[in-house]
């Protein structure tokens, strides 16, 4: 699970107000270089929720150069941070691990990369 | 950023990839299909498809996060659960950016009814491509092994991103 997807990912358990962030906790990261693509970047950051990616990245100790907060313009022409941004969306891969519902403390287990959103009927 | 639900071995995913998204999401529910999946993923060497399982239609992503492209290759719905496939079509169009597309397989035989539902709502629909499915027996009323099912692979949109023709 990269932590573009942590940022897209919401708790769907019954009755859940706000089920974003999961909260994370991670036995095995990995770290795997992706090409990239500046454009790619600059056209994600508008869509992110920039504080808890910087949270995320700070938690997993991959925080290190992440502007604190995102321009009016929301892009950056600096390729630098644009790849250090690039490395934290793409690069880090949280291979095995934990997701947790902020509200109802439901784990979610995260095995060989993937999350397991699955809920029973009852929840 | 491209999203691919009902992924069937990613096949559509790593098209996706291979045709330059930057990010591909796959959302699926089977095991089996994720199995499936994940060797694709490795015998091809792709490195941006992220895979959930999960729901697609459990929101388990943020109503917010827009996508540029989703792909969607619904159930066609069966006796009981017609209309599925507009319900997974209805729920993709909720989840891209206005310049964003929808790309949906759809029974040929509903063609008039979805490109006037869609058309009346001011969007742009396009039948990219006709296709024909294999259906395996799967239920005791089906009385053949197989049926070939003529499919509509569609293109959906707002006006305001339709392609040039």
């Amino acid at each position: 699970m990269k932590l573009l997807t942590h940022n897209m990912m919401k708790s769907h358990c019954k009755g859940v107000v706000n089920g974003f962030p999961l909260k994370l906790s991670s036995t095995q990261v990995d770290v795997k270089e992706i090409e990239f693509n500046p454009d790619f970047i600059n056209r994600m950051l508008s869509r992110l929720e920039w504080p808890v990616l910087v949270q995320i990245a700070n938690q997993l100790g991959v925080g290190e150069g992440l502007p604190e907060m995102l321009p009016e313009e929301q892009k950056f022409e600096d390729e630098d941070v644009l790849k250090k941004i690039h490395h934290v969306l793409l690069e880090v891969e949280v291979v095995e691990g934990e997701l947790e519902c902020p509200e109802t403390g439901r784990k979610f287990p995260i095995s060989r990369g993937i999350p397991d959103m699955r809920l029973n009927e009852d929840e | 950023a491209v999203v691919s639900t009902q992924s069937t071995g990613g096949v559509l995913s790593i098209g996706s990839v291979m045709l330059g998204a930057g990010c591909v999401t796959a959302v699926e529910l089977d095991s089996d299909a994720i199995e499936d999946l994940q060797d694709n993923i490795s015998d091809f060497e792709i490195d941006n498809i992220e895979v959930i399982q999960g729901d697609v239609t459990s929101s388990i992503l943020r109503q917010d996060f827009k996508f540029d492209t989703v792909i969607t290759n619904p159930p066609f719905g069966t006796k009981n659960n017609e209309g599925a496939d507009m319900q997974f079509l209805e729920a993709a169009l909720s989840a891209i950016t206005p310049q964003g597309a929808v790309y949906s397989f759809h029974k040929t035989s509903t063609r008039d009814f979805i490109l006037n539902k869609l058309e009346s709502r001011g969007l742009c629909v396009e039948v990219v491509a006709e296709m024909k499915f294999k259906i395996p027996h799967m239920y005791k009323q089906h009385r053949k092994k197989e049926v070939l099912v003529d499919v509509d692979f569609i293109r959906t949109s707002s006006k305001s991103s339709a392609r040039g023709s």
